[in-house]
């Protein structure tokens, strides 16, 4: 209990789900042999956490920001450009780290301070305006992060696939610097969720909803609502640059598409909505049903686009080709802000109750 | 305070003419930092003209918002979606528009203008009907559903004329520059400048010297007070909403032919440059928007000529400047 911070799931089937996908994630290095699988959980693991970032601001503070695929960003190139200009060695990871949060943490103050005095609207407008511009930035700086290429890097020795840290052994199994990276993605992730669990538990946390519920209300009770979102829009900027470094170093590499096209906005749109705004249980499981979705419904995809082409249909093809699934999240994004505001872990608590849960 | 008598005119409100100085003044501290008197008439063409066609697609965006309080952020699939439309017209005609003569080209050009508007306008009432309706007064889900709008909208596009780029070339007749002295206009500028004035001219004319207008600039105002006298704003604003999706398919048609080419992620773009427009004229004001246009554009040629690199950035540092001037943009409209 201590550890969830006084909120647990609450509800049976919610409990059993996180369970399983958070045992999945502890034993896929063995469970699952091949290194599509530990990609898939790597992933899951990593955006998770940048989900459950996301969800502090949309879910408990109501502000729809454009920008956090940018601190998620800086956290990947800052990693990949130390790493890469000052060799694989630890300093270099310390370096990136050290350099990286405190960027993420000042850029989203300064967002902040400058477009959360007005209507949320504004935030969101300028958000997108300021992540757009970081992104033509990144992509054209091209001495510095390598541009449209992006940087790919080494790691430090104990983390290289190469290391055997027990060598196969009576079952079979072997660890190697590849599955400690793994676990490492998997620990720090973990902790950050908890930290935001902690977070939107305290009363620094209520304040946010009280500011989502109804902001006017909030200020007239003395709270000094600039601060609270301010502060809350750093703390979400720290923890996507963290998952940000966690995705360079799982990748060896940093680059635009990975860390800063639109479409992972998105994405992190999609996963928020469908796990369910204000609850950070949500992130977990709206990374894992849309990771997985996108991994495997891909391929299930392509069968389908191939036996509508030899069926000879007419724009089926087309809109089921593999390159074309975005098209069927957005539907079934419109479909769940529509139907399920409240995504599956706001089903889950109130299974009777539409309108009950974080949003509104 | 003094005593008014019944017959005197009412008190005209002050005229704020800032704002409208801005982009001249922007225009005269170029002169001396270009040099050339050639070269900046060339530039302020330009920018004349881009501010023009980000103008006529912004321009809906910021009526919709002041008139009913809702963020279109799917407002960027009405541009993409008419400039694709027009290329339904055009290309089957490529060799009349390869004809060298005005009338011909503008016989065809002026059908798939239309038939854009048509469509981008017709799908407006479906947006509206499908996406805003249910949503009406949520903010949040607003974004939501009008991001998802957009991603369904750009996909759709890419599923039925492919991901490649179309190329979209200018009509002969516009090929080419006007020459004045040493001074050179692109004649396809000229034309987009006169499009987007006559539209500018027309909008304000509507809404300045009608009923329709008055209603539309009373609900901006207070739309409860407008329901009040027995109205009925909704039916008002599904006119405002399909007009500024014609006008954005308009606006799309105009750009593409401006970079003579068409593609869906053209949206993604043009969505975050309308927003820094409509956030720098004030959200809701027409006046505001038109300047905004302007000097965005202005900065886009002015930076582009002389500080290359800076262009990135430059339309951010110019809402930041514009914004520390006026938190609310030129002009605040509404009282939100």
């Amino acid at each position: 209990m201590m550890i969830l911070s006084g909120d647990p799931p609450k509800s049976r089937v919610l409990t059993l789900v996180l369970v399983l996908i958070i045992l999945a994630l502890v034993a896929t290095p063995f469970l699952f042999p091949g290194a599509k699988a530990l990609n898939v959980a790597a992933k899951i693991c990593v955006f998770a956490a940048l989900v459950a970032s996301y969800d502090l601001l949309l879910g408990y503070t109501g502000s729809v920001s454009f920008a956090h695929t940018m601190f998620y960003g800086i956290g990947s190139y800052a990693i990949a450009i130390a790493l890469y200009g000052m060799g694989p060695n630890w300093g270099a990871v310390a370096t990136g780290i050290v350099v990286g949060l405190p960027l993420a943490a000042l850029l989203a103050l300064a967002i902040g301070l400058f477009s959360l005095r007005v209507a949320a609207i504004f935030f969101a407008m300028i958000t997108l305006a300021v992540a757009s511009a970081f992104q033509v930035l990144a992509s054209q700086l091209s001495w510095l992060t390598g541009g449209e290429d992006g940087r790919s890097f080494q790691l430090p020795e104990l983390l290289r696939p190469g290391t055997v840290l027990i060598s196969k052994n009576l079952m079979g199994f072997e660890v190697n610097g590849r599955i400690l990276t793994y676990y490492l993605v998997f620990a720090v992730s973990a902790l950050m969720i908890l930290a935001l669990l902690r977070v939107v538990n305290s009363p620094f946390g209520r304040v946010l909803q009280a500011i989502r519920e109804n902001r006017f209300r909030a200020e007239a009770l003395g709270f000094r609502t600039v601060f609270h979102l301010s502060y809350a829009n750093c703390i979400a900027a720290l923890v996507a640059a963290g998952a940000g470094i966690l995705n360079a170093l799982w990748l060896r590499y940093a680059g635009p598409d990975t860390s800063l096209s639109f479409s992972i906005m998105l994405d992190i749109l999609l996963m928020v909505v469908i796990g369910g705004m204000g609850t950070i249980y949500g992130a977990i499981i709206g990374a894992t049903i849309f990771i997985l979705a996108q991994n495997y419904l891909q391929a299930l995809m392509g069968v389908a686009a191939k036996a509508a082409s030899e069926a000879g249909l007419p724009l089926l093809p087309g809109l089921l080709h593999p390159d074309r699934w975005l098209l069927w999240l957005g539907l079934l994004f419109i479909a769940s802000v529509y139907f399920f505001p409240t995504g599956v872990v706001g089903r889950l608590r109130n299974p009777g109750d539409k309108s009950a849960g974080g949003s509104h | 305070m003094t005593e008014l008598a019944a017959t005197d005119p009412l008190p005209k409100p002050k005229r704020d003419i800032a704002p409208i100085l801005l982009p001249i003044a922007v225009a005269l501290v170029m002169i001396p930092l270009i040099g050339s008197p050639s070269t900046w008439l060339t530039l302020t063409a330009a920018s004349l003209a881009m501010g023009m066609m980000i103008f006529i697609m912004a321009s809906g965006l910021t009526l919709v918002f002041g008139l009913m309080d809702v963020l279109n952020f799917g407002h960027g699939a009405f541009i993409a979606v008419g400039a694709y439309v027009a290329t339904l017209v055009l290309a089957p005609f490529a060799a009349s528009l390869q004809a060298d003569s005005l009338w011909i080209n503008l016989a065809v050009l002026a059908p798939a203008a239309l038939l854009s508007m048509a469509v981008s306008g017709a799908l407006g009432l479906i947006v509206e009907r499908v996406l805003i309706l249910p949503v009406y007064g949520q903010h949040l889900k607003q974004i939501l559903m009008t991001t998802g709008g957009l991603i369904v909208a750009e996909q759709t596009l890419y599923a039925v004329w492919g991901p490649q780029i179309i190329p979209m070339p200018l009509p002969t007749s516009l090929r080419g520059s006007f020459i004045l002295g040493d001074v050179a206009i692109a004649k396809y500028r000229g034309l987009a400048t006169l499009i987007g004035l006559a539209v500018f001219i027309a909008i304000q004319l509507v809404l300045n010297r009608t009923k329709l207008g008055l209603l539309i600039r009373a609900g901006v105002e207070n739309r409860e007070m407008v329901e009040a006298l027995g109205y009925r704003i909704r039916r008002l604003f599904l006119g405002v909403f399909m007009t500024g999706s014609a006008l954005a398919g308009l606006g799309g048609v105009m750009w593409a032919l401006y970079r003579e080419q068409v593609h869906a992620s053209m949206s993604d773009d043009l969505t975050v440059l309308i927003f820094i427009v409509v956030i720098i004229g004030g959200l809701g004001s027409i006046g505001g928007c038109f300047i905004g246009a302007i000097l965005v554009a202005m900065i886009a040629n002015y930076g582009g000529f002389l500080v290359p690199k800076l262009a990135l950035v430059s339309n951010i540092l110019l809402m930041v400047a514009i914004l520390m001037w006026r938190p609310r943009g030129l002009y605040a409209v509404t009282s939100r």
